[in-house]
């Protein structure tokens, strides 16, 4: 320091305050809605983990004999055309969907953030082209592209991931995309160019960071596509195959019965999966209010 | 019957009291204020931002924020009190005898409704309908004398100038014809000669009015000119009071002393010494106060003033003072030394040599001359100063000499004698780093997502090359430098104050040994304090570092400071260029001298106002001829309007852009002395 030197005592920084996502979390511990969705979605998450010690009959056990028998004190949400405790297979039966429509998200949200980072912050002729293509994609109904592919590629879990990921993720490009085009004209952003960063960095490191909030709403809302469409997918056959004590699987293999009046093969399971639907769309609504607030 | 504003006083307070409630506890931000407002007048409420200013505003109104509360005292507006007003009472006030106008005027216009329907909704809620309210609507932009009123009507807010906008939320706050009128910022966000012309207008619109106002302002020269008495308040209370010519003049206590002496006035300039700032800073909301709030910050402070707090003292004529010591306040110390260590100007080859600068934008299919034939240099260790009204071309100047936009083909840009590739991806490494700016709004310039250590060492890594230990030292000595401290560096930009985050701004632009740094309104948004101690900052660092800057600003004292050569543009043409000295002191280009004396002074003499009338014209239509011949009130014939003027060398050194003489503009000039505050 010389003579010219000016003395200044400076503010400290304001430490005590909340940070950001110390508000967002805050907002979030006292919204009924996020609570209501996350005590739904725990509950399934808690059975696809643990169900297996809790229930009463092994969920692929059959007992003809038994077959068909409406809900009663032993089992208490009847038996299926083979006899399996329908109760034992709707809790085991989050299992799989519980993987895969997660999985296929999360692949989604990584697909489609780099693909929404690279055509906002190059935009012109990347954005340009990528987008029509994008927008030609999401024209297509999910289940005749999840259908086209997997009468291709035949079916496995990792298909569904794939195909369900890959469908979803120019949603999220979208999204990502009109947030980077917004973010990219922050100073920040030119002062990276100021120092020669590159455009990984600049894309990752500086920018990606401040889109995260409209990242993680978009996610919480797909993940609930997503289980839809895996239950529809299983539906149909093309999702998650036998002898799994799937939702969709086992609607779509009993659903023959309701005719027969033997409605409990196929209820529990159907309000099992709007359960879970309801409870990831509270929880993105909860997420979404919180970092909209 | 009387009108019973005569009877009564517009806005009374007594011993208001409010607080905020942050983390379960109630915490004070306004203490006992008593302030009277009287039938007519214009009250002027000035000190740093956080002193409380917007929360008397939003009080009067009950707008407080929802965890604010009034905890003491009362508020009358035309004697009624606003306290025991019910709902409806309340909602009536507000529709039809207060009015609020916000510093952003986005605040009050709907971004997606035309100017035209905002209006007319309000007439309707008057009970107006139909044509009439229409016609209402068009007579209010009339009398806030917005030109071209009914297209006006037709557009959206996006689509209006910062200027005009403020013109239509004022329109918005006068269609009630309320009683009280008040004020918060309204001027803050815009350049020099609409501020001007703002506030011009709200002077009219007092007279014709006579509605009160309550005019808050952290600027004081714009307070001085707008109010007949004024009100300065630190932590929430109210420390000196009276007429405006005795409160600036004559100030009875050391922190409006303190406030007015961080202006650069006078013509004061860097080489003259450091402007005098004030340490410390405000106590935060909710402190308990023990004697006199302002105690640690004022070097007259003695053990009285730290056990006794000092009372409102009347010194008569209206006039008061929260000191012990009000009699001696002018005696207050300089917190600042003024004395710097000379430098003696080197006769160095320019670091910077720009030659007929061009930039064409396309706008809708025509070219717009963003920067037109702009030549340039500058010495190591100088500043060069860029003024002008927004849309003049002083951003897109910077911005080609940074590389972020390339200028048209021919020109060229020369730093310390080697050609400046025009796109930054082509220049060297070395040229990268010798090309820096400081951004006016350091929220947009610092990633709000990485701490101030992760921004100051990545700088440091591309810029300095640095790597480990000597990263780690020189970090130390950059963050020393700009008298941040260590624990600075751990937060996150939102934790740090407007003028800490300008100053870890510049530390970045600094991290590699810049040649120059591109300045673009780094103060405009900073308390006068703050601001004084980031210009001292600046001029530190030039003296020690040789460095030379670019320096924008709509202040034309704060430029005039900081600058040894200025360069004056209008639509992207250099209409005067010169020292300093020359630029201010005349003769100057009628555009120069119509900025001059847009600037609010404020010691209020009343010089014959030179007035720019209208917005600036369109840089895609630009006016033939002589550019500014539309609103120059110096405008000699048709020549004016058929002949561009060539830039003449005036003095050795000193360019204008005039068909005027050199001598005759010496002449007209000549009974005034054009001096910013
Ligand atoms: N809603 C709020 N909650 C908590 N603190 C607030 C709130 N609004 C303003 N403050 C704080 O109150 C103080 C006074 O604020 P304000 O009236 O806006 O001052 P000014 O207008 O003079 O800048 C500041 O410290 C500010 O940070
Ligand atoms: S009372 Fe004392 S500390 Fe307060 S302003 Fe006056 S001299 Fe300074
Ligand atoms: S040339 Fe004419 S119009 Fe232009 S500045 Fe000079 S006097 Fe004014
Ligand atoms: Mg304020």
């Amino acid at each position: 320091m010389s003579a010219t030197d000016s003395p200044v005592s400076l503010p400290p920084p304001d430490t005590a305050e909340r940070s950001p996502w110390g508000e967002v979390l805050h907002s979030l511990s006292r919204s009924g809605t996020f609570l209501t969705g996350l005590g739904i979605v725990v509950f399934w998450i808690v059975c696809a983990l643990f169900g297996q010690h809790f229930v009463p009959y092994d969920p692929l056990a059959s007992d003809i004999i038994n077959a068909l028998t409406p809900p009663a004190a032993d089992h208490w949400f009847g038996t299926d055309q083979l006899g399996r405790d329908v109760f034992s297979r709707v809790i085991i039966g989050s299992r799989d969907i519980l993987t895969v429509a997660p999985l296929a998200t999360i692949l989604a949200t990584i697909a489609g953030t780099a693909l929404g980072l690279v055509i906002g912050y190059f935009r012109g002729i990347v954005d340009d082209i990528v987008s029509r293509v994008l927008e030609a994609f999401m024209a297509i109904p999910v289940v005749i592209i999840a259908l086209l592919a997997i009468v291709a590629l035949g079916t496995s879990k990792i298909t569904v991931i794939v195909v369900i990921g890959l469908s979803f993720a120019p949603i999220i490009a979208r999204t990502v995309r009109s947030a980077v085009l917004a973010e990219r004209e922050l100073d920040y952003v030119a002062a990276a160019k100021l120092r020669h960063e590159g455009a990984l960095h600049t894309m990752f490191v500086e920018i990606l960071p401040n889109v995260i909030p409209p990242i993680l709403v978009e996610t919480t809302v797909r993940l609930g596509y997503a289980i839809f469409a895996v239950a529809t997918l299983s539906f149909m056959g093309f999702g998650i195959q036998p002898p799994s004590p799937d939702w969709g699987l086992s609607i779509s293999s009993n659903y023959g019965m309701i005719g027969g009046g033997f409605w409990w093969t196929v209820l529990f399971d159907a309000l099992a999966i709007a359960s879970l639907v309801i409870g990831v769309n509270l929880v993105a609504d909860g997420v979404h209010g919180a970092f909209n607030d | 019957m009387t009108d019973p504003r005569q009877a009564t006083n517009a806005l009374e307070l007594k011993e208001l009291s409010v607080a905020y409630r942050v983390g379960r506890r109630n915490r004070a931000v306004l203490r006992n204020v008593n302030l009277t407002i009287k039938a007519g007048e214009a009250y002027g409420l000035v000190g740093e931002s956080g002193c409380g200013k917007s929360t008397v505003a939003l009080s009067v109104v009950r707008y407080l924020p929802r965890n604010g509360s009034i905890t003491g005292g009362s508020i009358a507006l035309d004697g009624k009190d606003v306290m025991k007003l019910d709902a409806e009472a309340l909602r009536r006030a507000r529709a039809d005898s207060v009015s609020m106008v916000y510093q952003d005027p986005g605040k009050a216009l709907n971004p997606s409704l035309r100017i035209g329907r905002q209006l007319t909704e309000i007439f309707e809620l008057t009970g107006v309908t139909g044509q009439a309210a229409e016609d209402k609507a068009l007579a209010m932009l009339n009398r806030v004398r917005i030109s071209d009123p009914a297209s006006v009507m037709q557009r959206y807010p996006h689509q209006l100038s910062g200027g005009m906008q403020q013109r239509v939320a004022i329109a918005m706050a006068l269609a009630n014809d309320p009683s009280m009128l008040i004020l918060d910022e309204p001027t803050t966000g815009l350049d020099a000669t609409v501020e001007a012309e703002v506030l011009d207008l709200i002077g009219q619109l007092r007279r014709e009015l006579s509605a009160s106002i309550l005019f808050i302002s952290h600027n004081l020269a714009v307070v001085s000119n707008m109010c007949d008495r004024v009100g300065v308040l630190y932590a929430g209370m109210l420390v000196e009071e009276g007429s405006t010519r005795d409160v600036f003049n004559d100030p009875r206590h050391p922190y409006t002393v303190a406030l007015l002496r961080c202006l650069p006035r006078g013509g004061q300039r860097k080489d003259q010494g450091r402007l005098d700032t004030i340490p410390g800073f405000l106590p935060g909301i909710g402190a308990t106060i023990v004697g006199c709030a302002f105690a640690d910050r004022c070097a007259l402070a003695t053990e009285r003033c730290r056990a006794e707090p000092p009372p409102l003292y009347e010194l008569g004529e209206g006039r008061l003072s929260r000191c012990h010591y009000h009699d001696r306040a002018q005696s207050l110390p300089r917190a600042t030394p003024a004395e710097i260590a000379a430098v003696t100007p080197k006769q160095a080859p320019p670091v910077l040599q720009v030659e007929g600068l061009n930039k064409t934008y396309a706008s809708h299919g025509r070219p717009l001359r963003a920067v037109k034939d702009v030549s340039v240099s500058l010495r190591p260790g100088e500043t060069l100063g860029l003024v002008g009204e927004s849309g003049s071309g002083k951003t897109t100047f910077a911005r080609l000499l940074l590389g972020l936009v390339p200028p048209d083909d021919g020109g060229s840009i020369e730093l310390e004698g080697k050609k400046l590739a025009p796109r930054l991806a082509s220049r060297s490494e070395d040229q990268v780093k010798a090309v820096q700016i400081v951004f006016q709004n350091p929220d947009s310039a610092l990633n709000r997502s990485h701490s101030i250590r992760h921004i100051l060492s990545r700088a440091l890594k591309r810029l300095g090359g640095l790597t480990g230990k000597t990263l780690d030292n020189r970090l130390e000595e950059l963050v020393r430098s700009v008298r941040l401290t260590d624990r600075h560096l751990a937060v996150k930009p939102r934790q740090l104050s407007g003028g800490l985050k300008q100053r870890v701004a510049i530390a970045r632009a600094f991290a590699g040994d810049p040649r120059i740094v591109v300045c673009d309104e780094p103060t405009s948004a900073l308390d006068v304090s703050v601001q004084a101690a980031i210009l001292n900052l600046l001029a530190d660092l030039q003296s020690k570092q040789d460095v030379s800057y670019i320096f924008i600003s709509h202040d034309l004292g704060v430029v005039r400071y900081l600058s040894d050569k200025i360069a004056v543009l209008y639509l992207g043409r250099i209409m005067e260029f010169g020292s300093s000295e020359a630029v201010f002191s005349g003769p100057h280009h009628p555009y120069t001298e119509a900025l001059l004396s847009a600037v609010p002074k404020l010691d209020r003499t009343e010089s014959a106002r030179i007035r720019l009338d209208g917005d600036i014209p369109s840089a895609a239509n630009p006016p033939t001829g002589c550019v500014f011949h539309t609103r120059c009130p110096r405008k000699i014939g048709t020549i004016c309007e058929t002949q561009e003027p060539e830039l003449t060398e005036a003095q050795p050194g000193h360019t204008i852009r005039c068909h005027i003489p050199y001598d005759e503009l010496a002449r007209l000039q000549k009974p005034k002395a054009m001096e910013p505050a």
